[in-house]
Protein backbone atom coordinates (compact mmCIF):
# COMPACT_ATOMS: atom_id res chain seq x y z
CA UNK A 1 0.00 0.00 0.00
CA UNK A 2 1.08 3.55 -0.74
CA UNK A 3 1.11 6.24 1.71
CA UNK A 4 0.64 9.79 0.79
CA UNK A 5 0.21 12.50 3.11
CA UNK A 6 -2.71 14.80 3.49
CA UNK A 7 -2.56 17.73 1.13
CA UNK A 8 -3.91 21.13 2.78
CA UNK A 9 -5.68 23.99 0.91
CA UNK A 10 -7.11 26.48 3.49
CA UNK A 11 -8.70 23.89 5.74
CA UNK A 12 -10.27 21.45 3.05
CA UNK A 13 -7.89 18.06 3.18
CA UNK A 14 -8.10 16.48 -0.38
CA UNK A 15 -8.33 12.48 -0.66
CA UNK A 16 -5.69 12.60 -3.72
CA UNK A 17 -3.81 15.30 -3.25
CA UNK A 18 -2.06 17.02 -6.59
CA UNK A 19 -3.33 15.60 -9.67
CA UNK A 20 -2.82 16.43 -13.38
CA UNK A 21 -5.13 15.79 -16.50
CA UNK A 22 -4.24 13.31 -19.42
CA UNK A 23 -5.55 13.16 -22.91
CA UNK A 24 -6.37 11.04 -25.19
CA UNK A 25 -6.45 11.30 -28.94
CA UNK A 26 -9.54 8.84 -30.86
CA UNK A 27 -8.89 9.38 -34.45
CA UNK A 28 -12.00 7.12 -35.20
CA UNK A 29 -14.74 9.01 -36.21
CA UNK A 30 -17.35 8.63 -34.20
CA UNK A 31 -21.21 9.21 -35.65
CA UNK A 32 -23.74 10.93 -33.39
CA UNK A 33 -27.20 10.28 -32.70
CA UNK A 34 -28.28 13.47 -34.16
CA UNK A 35 -27.10 13.12 -37.03
CA UNK A 36 -23.59 14.38 -38.25
CA UNK A 37 -20.23 12.64 -37.76
CA UNK A 38 -17.34 13.76 -36.03
CA UNK A 39 -13.59 12.95 -37.92
CA UNK A 40 -12.23 12.79 -34.47
CA UNK A 41 -11.98 13.57 -31.13
CA UNK A 42 -10.13 13.94 -28.33
CA UNK A 43 -10.66 13.41 -24.38
CA UNK A 44 -9.46 14.75 -21.10
CA UNK A 45 -9.29 12.75 -18.34
CA UNK A 46 -8.00 12.25 -14.57
CA UNK A 47 -7.54 9.09 -12.39
CA UNK A 48 -7.10 8.64 -9.04
CA UNK A 49 -5.51 5.13 -7.44
CA UNK A 50 -3.97 2.37 -9.36
CA UNK A 51 -5.71 -0.04 -12.04
CA UNK A 52 -5.55 -3.05 -10.61
CA UNK A 53 -3.64 -6.22 -13.28
CA UNK A 54 -7.02 -7.80 -13.69
CA UNK A 55 -8.42 -3.90 -14.77
CA UNK A 56 -11.32 -4.87 -12.54
CA UNK A 57 -11.40 -2.44 -10.07
CA UNK A 58 -12.00 0.64 -12.29
CA UNK A 59 -15.01 3.26 -11.77
CA UNK A 60 -16.19 5.95 -13.99
CA UNK A 61 -17.56 9.03 -12.88
CA UNK A 62 -19.54 10.82 -15.39
CA UNK A 63 -20.39 14.81 -14.55
CA UNK A 64 -23.19 16.75 -14.27
CA UNK A 65 -23.76 20.16 -16.31
CA UNK A 66 -21.05 22.33 -15.17
CA UNK A 67 -18.52 19.32 -14.21
CA UNK A 68 -15.66 17.90 -15.68
CA UNK A 69 -12.62 15.58 -15.47
CA UNK A 70 -11.55 17.03 -12.20
CA UNK A 71 -13.26 15.10 -9.85
CA UNK A 72 -10.50 15.11 -6.80
CA UNK A 73 -7.09 16.63 -5.52
CA UNK A 74 -5.71 19.85 -6.70
CA UNK A 75 -4.25 20.83 -9.62
CA UNK A 76 -0.76 22.49 -9.74
CA UNK A 77 0.21 25.64 -10.60
CA UNK A 78 3.79 25.89 -12.56
CA UNK A 79 5.78 25.31 -9.30
CA UNK A 80 3.92 22.21 -8.54
CA UNK A 81 2.40 23.80 -6.16
CA UNK A 82 -1.42 23.26 -5.27
CA UNK A 83 -4.01 25.47 -6.76
CA UNK A 84 -7.79 26.30 -5.16
CA UNK A 85 -9.07 24.57 -7.61
CA UNK A 86 -9.94 21.65 -6.40
CA UNK A 87 -12.03 18.97 -7.55
CA UNK A 88 -15.73 19.30 -7.54
CA UNK A 89 -16.46 15.71 -5.67
CA UNK A 90 -13.04 15.73 -3.91
CA UNK A 91 -15.00 14.83 -1.01
CA UNK A 92 -16.69 11.39 -1.78
CA UNK A 93 -12.65 10.00 -3.56
CA UNK A 94 -9.42 8.54 -1.38
CA UNK A 95 -7.88 6.83 0.41
CA UNK A 96 -10.82 5.43 3.11
CA UNK A 97 -13.29 7.50 1.24
CA UNK A 98 -16.13 5.97 -0.57
CA UNK A 99 -14.31 5.88 -3.63
CA UNK A 100 -11.73 4.10 -1.80
CA UNK A 101 -8.55 4.70 -4.00
CA UNK A 102 -6.75 2.27 -1.81
CA UNK A 103 -9.20 0.00 -3.67
CA UNK A 104 -10.32 1.10 -6.27
CA UNK A 105 -8.84 2.87 -9.89
CA UNK A 106 -11.12 6.28 -10.55
CA UNK A 107 -11.54 7.87 -13.41
CA UNK A 108 -13.08 11.50 -14.06
CA UNK A 109 -13.57 12.44 -18.05
CA UNK A 110 -14.24 15.78 -19.37
CA UNK A 111 -17.20 15.18 -21.80
CA UNK A 112 -17.41 15.90 -25.83
CA UNK A 113 -18.63 19.16 -26.17
CA UNK A 114 -16.90 20.04 -22.76
CA UNK A 115 -14.75 23.18 -22.57
CA UNK A 116 -12.19 22.04 -19.98
CA UNK A 117 -9.95 20.26 -22.89
CA UNK A 118 -12.01 17.29 -24.41
CA UNK A 119 -13.18 18.14 -27.75
CA UNK A 120 -15.99 20.97 -28.12
CA UNK A 121 -17.44 23.69 -29.47
CA UNK A 122 -14.19 26.05 -29.20
CA UNK A 123 -11.96 23.33 -30.63
CA UNK A 124 -10.53 24.03 -34.22
CA UNK A 125 -12.99 22.48 -36.71
CA UNK A 126 -10.31 20.83 -38.68
CA UNK A 127 -12.86 21.54 -41.81
CA UNK A 128 -11.86 25.08 -41.31
CA UNK A 129 -9.33 25.42 -39.07
CA UNK A 130 -11.76 27.98 -37.07
CA UNK A 131 -13.41 26.96 -33.63
CA UNK A 132 -16.43 25.26 -34.89
CA UNK A 133 -18.72 27.60 -32.53
CA UNK A 134 -22.45 26.97 -33.46
CA UNK A 135 -21.54 24.25 -35.67
CA UNK A 136 -20.14 21.89 -33.53
CA UNK A 137 -22.88 19.10 -33.54
CA UNK A 138 -25.49 18.45 -30.80
CA UNK A 139 -24.36 15.66 -28.85
CA UNK A 140 -26.42 13.72 -26.13
CA UNK A 141 -25.97 11.07 -23.36
CA UNK A 142 -26.02 8.29 -25.82
CA UNK A 143 -22.76 9.84 -27.69
CA UNK A 144 -20.89 10.41 -24.80
CA UNK A 145 -21.24 6.78 -23.34
CA UNK A 146 -20.10 5.94 -26.79
CA UNK A 147 -16.47 8.50 -26.46
CA UNK A 148 -16.04 7.24 -22.76
CA UNK A 149 -16.51 3.56 -24.11
CA UNK A 150 -13.45 4.27 -25.89
CA UNK A 151 -11.47 5.88 -23.00
CA UNK A 152 -12.42 2.63 -21.96
CA UNK A 153 -10.70 0.92 -24.72
CA UNK A 154 -7.90 3.22 -24.33
CA UNK A 155 -6.97 2.31 -20.77
CA UNK A 156 -7.51 -1.40 -21.48
CA UNK A 157 -10.38 -1.83 -19.31
CA UNK A 158 -13.57 -4.03 -20.64
CA UNK A 159 -15.58 -3.68 -17.62
CA UNK A 160 -16.33 -1.02 -15.37
CA UNK A 161 -16.81 -2.24 -11.34
CA UNK A 162 -18.95 0.71 -11.56
CA UNK A 163 -19.90 3.90 -13.55
CA UNK A 164 -21.42 6.97 -11.22
CA UNK A 165 -22.52 10.33 -11.20
CA UNK A 166 -25.33 12.61 -10.10
CA UNK A 167 -27.86 14.70 -12.13
CA UNK A 168 -26.84 14.57 -15.83
CA UNK A 169 -24.01 11.59 -14.77
CA UNK A 170 -26.83 9.63 -13.30
CA UNK A 171 -28.25 9.52 -16.24
CA UNK A 172 -24.62 8.54 -18.10
CA UNK A 173 -24.18 6.01 -15.59
CA UNK A 174 -28.00 4.55 -16.70
CA UNK A 175 -27.22 4.87 -20.19
CA UNK A 176 -23.87 2.83 -19.70
CA UNK A 177 -25.58 -0.12 -18.60
CA UNK A 178 -27.87 -0.28 -21.82
CA UNK A 179 -25.72 0.83 -24.64
CA UNK A 180 -22.56 -1.45 -22.92
CA UNK A 181 -24.42 -4.09 -20.62
CA UNK A 182 -21.89 -6.22 -20.54
CA UNK A 183 -19.27 -3.44 -19.52
CA UNK A 184 -20.85 -2.31 -15.98
CA UNK A 185 -20.89 -4.14 -13.09
CA UNK A 186 -22.89 -1.67 -10.81
CA UNK A 187 -24.36 1.40 -11.76
CA UNK A 188 -24.84 4.13 -9.09
CA UNK A 189 -27.59 6.57 -10.39
CA UNK A 190 -27.75 9.23 -8.14
CA UNK A 191 -30.19 12.67 -8.33
CA UNK A 192 -30.74 11.50 -11.50
CA UNK A 193 -34.35 10.63 -13.23
CA UNK A 194 -35.14 8.70 -16.28
CA UNK A 195 -36.11 11.53 -18.65
CA UNK A 196 -36.74 15.52 -17.75
CA UNK A 197 -40.06 16.56 -16.75
CA UNK A 198 -41.55 19.55 -19.24
CA UNK A 199 -40.94 22.07 -16.05
CA UNK A 200 -37.38 20.98 -16.62
CA UNK A 201 -37.12 21.52 -19.94
CA UNK A 202 -38.98 24.95 -19.16
CA UNK A 203 -36.20 25.46 -17.31
CA UNK A 204 -33.27 24.91 -19.57
CA UNK A 205 -35.30 26.35 -22.48
CA UNK A 206 -35.34 29.94 -20.70
CA UNK A 207 -31.69 29.49 -19.84
CA UNK A 208 -30.74 28.86 -23.26
CA UNK A 209 -32.66 31.59 -24.74
CA UNK A 210 -30.59 34.16 -21.93
CA UNK A 211 -27.44 32.95 -23.64
CA UNK A 212 -29.07 32.47 -27.87
CA UNK A 213 -30.33 36.72 -27.27
CA UNK A 214 -27.46 38.19 -25.75
CA UNK A 215 -25.54 40.19 -28.49
CA UNK A 216 -22.42 38.83 -27.45
CA UNK A 217 -23.40 35.44 -28.60
CA UNK A 218 -23.03 36.02 -32.39
CA UNK A 219 -25.13 32.84 -33.71
CA UNK A 220 -22.67 30.58 -31.39
CA UNK A 221 -19.68 32.15 -33.25
CA UNK A 222 -18.07 34.75 -30.63
CA UNK A 223 -15.04 33.28 -30.71
CA UNK A 224 -14.27 35.22 -34.13
CA UNK A 225 -15.46 38.45 -32.50
CA UNK A 226 -13.54 38.21 -29.46
CA UNK A 227 -16.35 38.52 -26.99
CA UNK A 228 -18.33 36.16 -24.99
CA UNK A 229 -21.90 36.15 -23.94
CA UNK A 230 -21.36 37.06 -20.32
CA UNK A 231 -24.83 38.33 -19.68
CA UNK A 232 -26.60 35.67 -21.21
CA UNK A 233 -24.53 33.02 -19.42
CA UNK A 234 -24.43 34.58 -16.18
CA UNK A 235 -28.61 34.70 -15.92
CA UNK A 236 -28.92 31.18 -17.19
CA UNK A 237 -26.68 30.35 -13.96
CA UNK A 238 -28.34 32.40 -12.13
CA UNK A 239 -32.28 30.39 -12.97
CA UNK A 240 -29.93 26.88 -12.86
CA UNK A 241 -28.81 27.93 -9.32
CA UNK A 242 -31.85 28.65 -7.85
CA UNK A 243 -33.22 24.84 -9.04
CA UNK A 244 -30.63 23.30 -7.78
CA UNK A 245 -31.44 24.85 -3.86
CA UNK A 246 -33.79 24.39 -1.66
CA UNK A 247 -36.75 26.70 -0.49
CA UNK A 248 -35.54 25.75 3.11
CA UNK A 249 -32.28 26.29 2.47
CA UNK A 250 -32.35 29.31 0.88
CA UNK A 251 -34.20 31.07 3.57
CA UNK A 252 -31.84 29.51 6.54
CA UNK A 253 -28.31 30.81 4.50
CA UNK A 254 -29.92 34.05 3.26
CA UNK A 255 -33.97 34.49 4.22
CA UNK A 256 -34.65 38.62 4.01
CA UNK A 257 -31.00 39.68 4.91
CA UNK A 258 -30.55 42.85 3.14
CA UNK A 259 -26.51 43.86 2.53
CA UNK A 260 -24.78 46.57 4.04
CA UNK A 261 -26.16 50.11 3.06
CA UNK A 262 -29.05 48.74 1.43
CA UNK A 263 -32.82 50.20 1.07
CA UNK A 264 -33.00 52.69 -1.30
CA UNK A 265 -35.68 51.11 -3.34
CA UNK A 266 -33.28 50.78 -5.95
CA UNK A 267 -32.35 47.97 -8.40
CA UNK A 268 -28.98 47.59 -7.49
CA UNK A 269 -28.03 44.14 -5.24
CA UNK A 270 -29.97 44.70 -1.79
CA UNK A 271 -30.86 41.60 -0.37
CA UNK A 272 -28.34 38.80 0.47
CA UNK A 273 -30.00 35.85 -1.96
CA UNK A 274 -29.52 38.87 -5.12
CA UNK A 275 -25.86 39.16 -4.09
CA UNK A 276 -25.02 35.34 -4.17
CA UNK A 277 -26.78 34.63 -7.48
CA UNK A 278 -24.99 37.35 -8.79
CA UNK A 279 -21.73 36.25 -6.88
CA UNK A 280 -22.36 32.74 -8.45
CA UNK A 281 -23.47 33.70 -12.36
CA UNK A 282 -20.51 35.96 -12.31
CA UNK A 283 -18.16 33.23 -11.10
CA UNK A 284 -19.82 30.95 -13.83
CA UNK A 285 -19.48 33.39 -17.09
CA UNK A 286 -16.13 33.73 -16.18
CA UNK A 287 -14.81 29.95 -16.70
CA UNK A 288 -17.65 28.28 -18.80
CA UNK A 289 -18.37 28.43 -23.11
CA UNK A 290 -22.09 29.43 -23.71
CA UNK A 291 -21.83 26.68 -26.87
CA UNK A 292 -21.19 24.25 -23.91
CA UNK A 293 -24.25 25.23 -21.64
CA UNK A 294 -26.29 24.83 -25.00
CA UNK A 295 -25.23 21.72 -25.44
CA UNK A 296 -25.08 19.95 -22.25
CA UNK A 297 -29.19 21.44 -21.06
CA UNK A 298 -29.87 20.09 -24.76
CA UNK A 299 -28.10 16.51 -24.16
CA UNK A 300 -30.31 16.45 -20.61
CA UNK A 301 -33.73 17.67 -22.67
CA UNK A 302 -33.16 14.29 -25.48
CA UNK A 303 -32.21 11.90 -23.08
CA UNK A 304 -35.14 9.15 -23.00
CA UNK A 305 -34.56 6.12 -23.04
CA UNK A 306 -38.31 4.53 -22.65
CA UNK A 307 -38.75 6.69 -25.81
CA UNK A 308 -37.83 3.72 -28.45
CA UNK A 309 -40.25 1.50 -26.25
CA UNK A 310 -43.35 3.45 -26.35
CA UNK A 311 -42.71 5.28 -23.27
CA UNK A 312 -42.22 1.83 -21.13
CA UNK A 313 -39.52 2.57 -19.07
CA UNK A 314 -39.12 -1.25 -17.56
CA UNK A 315 -39.06 -2.18 -21.13
CA UNK A 316 -36.11 -0.25 -21.79
CA UNK A 317 -34.31 -1.40 -18.73
CA UNK A 318 -34.61 -4.99 -19.28
CA UNK A 319 -31.45 -5.31 -21.40
CA UNK A 320 -29.27 -4.05 -18.75
CA UNK A 321 -27.21 -6.64 -16.80
CA UNK A 322 -25.69 -4.01 -13.89
CA UNK A 323 -26.68 -4.34 -10.11
CA UNK A 324 -27.95 -0.61 -9.35
CA UNK A 325 -27.69 1.64 -6.27
CA UNK A 326 -30.34 4.71 -6.75
CA UNK A 327 -30.19 7.46 -4.35
CA UNK A 328 -32.50 10.36 -4.08
CA UNK A 329 -32.17 13.79 -2.11
CA UNK A 330 -35.85 14.68 0.16
CA UNK A 331 -35.34 18.33 -1.18
CA UNK A 332 -34.36 17.85 -4.37
CA UNK A 333 -37.54 19.13 -6.31
CA UNK A 334 -35.01 19.64 -9.99
CA UNK A 335 -35.13 15.92 -9.63
CA UNK A 336 -37.17 14.81 -7.01
CA UNK A 337 -37.10 11.47 -4.89
CA UNK A 338 -40.47 10.59 -7.33
CA UNK A 339 -38.52 10.38 -10.20
CA UNK A 340 -35.74 8.28 -8.96
CA UNK A 341 -38.35 5.98 -7.85
CA UNK A 342 -39.66 5.58 -11.36
CA UNK A 343 -36.01 4.00 -12.31
CA UNK A 344 -36.56 1.48 -9.35
CA UNK A 345 -39.87 0.47 -9.75
CA UNK A 346 -38.76 0.08 -13.93
CA UNK A 347 -36.04 -2.28 -12.02
CA UNK A 348 -38.10 -4.16 -9.84
CA UNK A 349 -40.79 -4.99 -11.95
CA UNK A 350 -37.91 -7.11 -13.86
CA UNK A 351 -36.46 -8.74 -11.83
CA UNK A 352 -33.05 -6.81 -11.64
CA UNK A 353 -30.85 -5.78 -8.49
CA UNK A 354 -31.28 -2.15 -7.24
CA UNK A 355 -30.95 -0.62 -3.50
CA UNK A 356 -33.05 2.56 -3.42
CA UNK A 357 -32.33 5.33 -0.53
CA UNK A 358 -33.89 8.50 0.14
CA UNK A 359 -31.50 10.45 1.72
CA UNK A 360 -32.53 13.30 4.11
CA UNK A 361 -30.92 16.77 3.05
CA UNK A 362 -31.74 20.19 3.48
CA UNK A 363 -29.47 21.05 0.27
CA UNK A 364 -32.01 20.13 -2.50
CA UNK A 365 -30.51 18.91 -6.23
CA UNK A 366 -26.91 20.36 -4.81
CA UNK A 367 -27.34 17.25 -1.96
CA UNK A 368 -25.47 14.62 -4.12
CA UNK A 369 -22.45 17.14 -3.82
CA UNK A 370 -22.16 17.47 -0.23
CA UNK A 371 -20.28 15.76 2.50
CA UNK A 372 -23.77 14.15 4.03
CA UNK A 373 -22.68 11.19 6.78
CA UNK A 374 -25.29 8.78 6.05
CA UNK A 375 -25.34 9.57 1.86
CA UNK A 376 -21.49 8.69 1.95
CA UNK A 377 -21.87 5.89 4.20
CA UNK A 378 -24.75 4.50 1.63
CA UNK A 379 -22.21 4.95 -0.93
CA UNK A 380 -19.26 3.21 0.86
CA UNK A 381 -20.95 0.77 2.19
CA UNK A 382 -22.48 -0.63 -1.12
CA UNK A 383 -18.75 -0.04 -2.49
CA UNK A 384 -17.34 -2.23 -0.15
CA UNK A 385 -19.76 -4.87 -1.60
CA UNK A 386 -18.84 -4.58 -5.22
CA UNK A 387 -15.99 -7.76 -5.83
CA UNK A 388 -13.13 -6.73 -7.76
CA UNK B 1 -36.96 -10.63 20.62
CA UNK B 2 -35.44 -14.13 21.10
CA UNK B 3 -33.20 -15.92 18.19
CA UNK B 4 -34.82 -18.96 18.46
CA UNK B 5 -38.70 -17.39 17.97
CA UNK B 6 -37.36 -15.49 14.82
CA UNK B 7 -36.17 -18.38 13.43
CA UNK B 8 -39.59 -20.63 13.84
CA UNK B 9 -41.49 -17.59 12.82
CA UNK B 10 -38.71 -17.38 9.29
CA UNK B 11 -38.52 -21.58 9.35
CA UNK B 12 -42.42 -21.56 8.15
CA UNK B 13 -41.70 -18.69 5.87
CA UNK B 14 -39.13 -20.09 4.15
CA UNK B 15 -40.61 -23.23 3.81
CA UNK B 16 -43.42 -21.99 1.86
CA UNK B 17 -41.03 -20.14 -0.71
CA UNK B 18 -40.06 -21.81 -3.61
CA UNK B 19 -36.83 -21.72 -5.68
CA UNK B 20 -36.43 -18.77 -8.25
CA UNK B 21 -40.09 -17.75 -6.46
CA UNK B 22 -39.83 -13.39 -6.07
CA UNK B 23 -40.51 -12.43 -2.36
CA UNK B 24 -41.53 -8.66 -1.31
CA UNK B 25 -40.81 -7.97 2.41
CA UNK B 26 -42.50 -5.22 4.02
CA UNK B 27 -40.30 -3.66 6.67
CA UNK B 28 -37.28 -5.90 6.27
CA UNK B 29 -35.15 -4.68 9.14
CA UNK B 30 -31.21 -5.56 7.70
CA UNK B 31 -32.65 -8.12 5.70
CA UNK B 32 -32.07 -11.13 7.08
CA UNK B 33 -34.80 -12.98 6.09
CA UNK B 34 -34.47 -12.02 2.70
CA UNK B 35 -31.18 -13.30 2.87
CA UNK B 36 -31.97 -16.36 4.15
CA UNK B 37 -34.79 -16.88 1.69
CA UNK B 38 -32.09 -15.90 -1.46
CA UNK B 39 -29.51 -18.18 -0.17
CA UNK B 40 -31.50 -21.15 1.11
CA UNK B 41 -34.32 -21.12 -1.01
CA UNK B 42 -32.87 -19.62 -4.29
CA UNK B 43 -35.83 -16.53 -3.58
CA UNK B 44 -35.35 -13.42 -5.49
CA UNK B 45 -35.92 -11.33 -2.89
CA UNK B 46 -36.60 -6.96 -2.31
CA UNK B 47 -37.51 -5.77 0.96
CA UNK B 48 -38.91 -2.17 1.87
CA UNK B 49 -37.50 -0.76 5.01
CA UNK B 50 -37.84 3.09 6.15
CA UNK B 51 -35.15 3.62 8.44
CA UNK B 52 -32.16 4.64 6.88
CA UNK B 53 -29.75 2.45 9.96
CA UNK B 54 -31.83 -0.35 8.45
CA UNK B 55 -31.44 0.07 5.11
CA UNK B 56 -27.82 0.58 5.44
CA UNK B 57 -27.54 -2.44 7.22
CA UNK B 58 -29.53 -4.43 4.27
CA UNK B 59 -27.33 -2.67 1.84
CA UNK B 60 -24.17 -4.10 3.53
CA UNK B 61 -26.04 -7.55 2.86
CA UNK B 62 -26.46 -6.84 -0.13
CA UNK B 63 -29.88 -6.55 -0.05
CA UNK B 64 -32.23 -5.56 -2.91
CA UNK B 65 -33.57 -2.74 -0.70
CA UNK B 66 -35.84 0.01 -1.22
CA UNK B 67 -36.55 2.74 1.32
CA UNK B 68 -40.06 3.99 1.65
CA UNK B 69 -43.24 4.13 3.86
CA UNK B 70 -45.11 1.13 4.06
CA UNK B 71 -48.09 3.82 5.43
CA UNK B 72 -47.93 5.72 1.65
CA UNK B 73 -48.92 2.00 0.26
CA UNK B 74 -46.79 0.68 -2.14
CA UNK B 75 -47.47 2.89 -4.99
CA UNK B 76 -45.40 2.67 -7.83
CA UNK B 77 -44.85 -1.41 -7.63
CA UNK B 78 -46.49 -2.86 -10.54
CA UNK B 79 -49.90 -5.27 -10.17
CA UNK B 80 -48.79 -8.99 -9.58
CA UNK B 81 -44.96 -8.61 -9.17
CA UNK B 82 -44.16 -11.37 -6.80
CA UNK B 83 -45.39 -14.56 -5.72
CA UNK B 84 -45.39 -13.92 -2.21
CA UNK B 85 -45.42 -10.33 0.19
CA UNK B 86 -44.14 -10.81 3.61
CA UNK B 87 -45.44 -8.41 6.70
CA UNK B 88 -43.28 -10.24 9.23
CA UNK B 89 -44.35 -8.79 13.19
CA UNK B 90 -45.23 -5.67 11.57
CA UNK B 91 -49.30 -5.46 10.53
CA UNK B 92 -49.42 -4.38 14.12
CA UNK B 93 -47.31 -1.30 13.84
CA UNK B 94 -49.22 -0.01 10.54
CA UNK B 95 -52.38 2.67 10.93
CA UNK B 96 -53.82 1.92 7.77
CA UNK B 97 -54.36 -2.02 8.01
CA UNK B 98 -56.74 -2.71 5.32
CA UNK B 99 -54.80 -0.61 2.71
CA UNK B 100 -51.53 -2.52 3.15
CA UNK B 101 -53.48 -5.93 2.95
CA UNK B 102 -54.71 -4.82 -0.02
CA UNK B 103 -52.29 -3.31 -1.26
CA UNK B 104 -50.03 -6.56 -0.57
CA UNK B 105 -52.16 -8.61 -2.66
CA UNK B 106 -52.50 -6.44 -5.57
CA UNK B 107 -48.67 -6.41 -5.90
CA UNK B 108 -48.46 -10.21 -5.00
CA UNK B 109 -49.97 -13.43 -5.16
CA UNK B 110 -50.13 -14.36 -1.49
CA UNK B 111 -49.49 -12.43 1.26
CA UNK B 112 -48.10 -14.06 4.54
CA UNK B 113 -48.58 -11.81 7.44
CA UNK B 114 -47.14 -12.71 11.05
CA UNK B 115 -48.23 -10.61 14.12
CA UNK B 116 -48.32 -11.21 17.93
CA UNK B 117 -51.91 -12.58 19.49
CA UNK B 118 -52.83 -10.08 22.30
CA UNK B 119 -55.38 -13.47 23.39
CA UNK B 120 -52.36 -14.90 24.33
CA UNK B 121 -53.25 -16.62 27.91
CA UNK B 122 -50.32 -14.95 29.22
CA UNK B 123 -51.68 -11.47 27.67
CA UNK B 124 -55.02 -12.44 29.06
CA UNK B 125 -53.43 -13.13 32.69
CA UNK B 126 -51.59 -9.70 32.64
CA UNK B 127 -54.64 -7.44 31.80
CA UNK B 128 -56.88 -9.98 34.02
CA UNK B 129 -53.78 -8.60 36.84
CA UNK B 130 -54.16 -5.17 35.37
CA UNK B 131 -51.16 -4.85 33.43
CA UNK B 132 -50.05 -4.30 30.06
CA UNK B 133 -48.84 -7.43 28.45
CA UNK B 134 -45.36 -7.94 27.65
CA UNK B 135 -43.94 -11.00 26.28
CA UNK B 136 -41.46 -12.66 23.77
CA UNK B 137 -43.73 -11.16 21.42
CA UNK B 138 -45.29 -7.57 22.91
CA UNK B 139 -41.72 -6.88 24.22
CA UNK B 140 -42.45 -3.14 24.55
CA UNK B 141 -44.50 -1.39 27.60
CA UNK B 142 -47.31 0.35 26.93
CA UNK B 143 -45.13 4.01 26.51
CA UNK B 144 -42.56 2.89 24.36
CA UNK B 145 -44.22 0.36 22.09
CA UNK B 146 -44.31 1.03 18.17
CA UNK B 147 -47.54 -1.49 18.00
CA UNK B 148 -50.54 0.79 16.93
CA UNK B 149 -53.34 -1.95 16.79
CA UNK B 150 -53.89 -4.81 19.11
CA UNK B 151 -55.42 -7.21 17.76
CA UNK B 152 -56.11 -11.47 18.25
CA UNK B 153 -56.70 -14.35 15.75
CA UNK B 154 -60.15 -14.30 15.96
CA UNK B 155 -60.18 -10.44 15.15
CA UNK B 156 -57.34 -10.85 12.00
CA UNK B 157 -59.82 -13.39 10.99
CA UNK B 158 -62.81 -11.08 11.18
CA UNK B 159 -60.94 -8.43 8.98
CA UNK B 160 -60.02 -11.23 6.16
CA UNK B 161 -63.57 -12.15 6.22
CA UNK B 162 -64.53 -8.12 5.81
CA UNK B 163 -62.56 -7.52 2.77
CA UNK B 164 -62.93 -11.25 1.40
CA UNK B 165 -59.03 -12.61 1.76
CA UNK B 166 -59.09 -16.18 1.52
CA UNK B 167 -56.79 -17.79 4.00
CA UNK B 168 -54.74 -20.07 2.87
CA UNK B 169 -52.82 -21.81 5.41
CA UNK B 170 -52.30 -20.26 9.21
CA UNK B 171 -49.78 -21.55 11.80
CA UNK B 172 -49.48 -20.97 15.11
CA UNK B 173 -46.56 -20.83 17.34
CA UNK B 174 -45.92 -20.56 21.11
CA UNK B 175 -43.26 -18.31 23.01
CA UNK B 176 -40.99 -20.76 22.74
CA UNK B 177 -41.63 -20.98 18.85
CA UNK B 178 -43.12 -24.56 19.22
CA UNK B 179 -46.38 -25.31 16.64
CA UNK B 180 -49.66 -25.03 18.32
CA UNK B 181 -52.33 -26.91 17.30
CA UNK B 182 -55.08 -26.56 20.21
CA UNK B 183 -56.78 -23.66 21.03
CA UNK B 184 -54.87 -21.34 18.85
CA UNK B 185 -56.26 -17.59 20.28
CA UNK B 186 -55.31 -19.02 23.86
CA UNK B 187 -52.31 -21.13 23.17
CA UNK B 188 -50.16 -19.34 20.49
CA UNK B 189 -48.18 -16.20 21.30
CA UNK B 190 -47.33 -15.61 17.49
CA UNK B 191 -49.99 -15.99 14.34
CA UNK B 192 -48.62 -16.61 10.86
CA UNK B 193 -51.22 -16.76 7.78
CA UNK B 194 -50.81 -16.98 4.68
CA UNK B 195 -53.69 -15.25 2.60
CA UNK B 196 -55.03 -15.05 -0.62
CA UNK B 197 -57.65 -13.51 -2.91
Amino acid sequence: MRFRAPMYYGNIMSGVGIVAAQRAHFAQPLVLKGGGVLPGFDLVYETYGTLNAAKSNAILVCHALSGNHHVAGYTADEFGKPTANLGWWDNIVGSGRPLDTDRFFVVGVNNLGGCHGSTGPASPNPASGKPWGADFPVVTVEDWVESQARLADHLGIDAWAAVMGGSLGGMQALQWTLSFPERVRHALVIAAAPHLSAENIAFNDVARQAILTDPDFHGGHFYEHDVRPLRGLRLARMLGHITYLSDDQMAEKFGRRLRAGAGSYGFDVEFEIESYLRYQGDKFAGVFDANTYLRMTKALDYFDPALDFDDDLARALARARAKFLVVAFTTDWRFSPERSREIVHALVHNGQDVAYVEINSAHGHDSFLMDEPHYHAVVDTYLKRVAL
Amino acid sequence: MSQALDRADFDLIASWVQPGERVLDLGCGDGSLLKRLIDERGAKGYGVELEDAEVLAAIANGINVVQGNLEQGLAGFDDATFNHVVLSRTLQTVRHTERILGEMLRVGREAVVSFPNFAYWKNRMAVMGGRMPVSEDLPYEWFNTPNLRFFTLLDFEALCLKMKLVIRERQVLDEAGRLVTEEPNFLGSLAVYRLGR
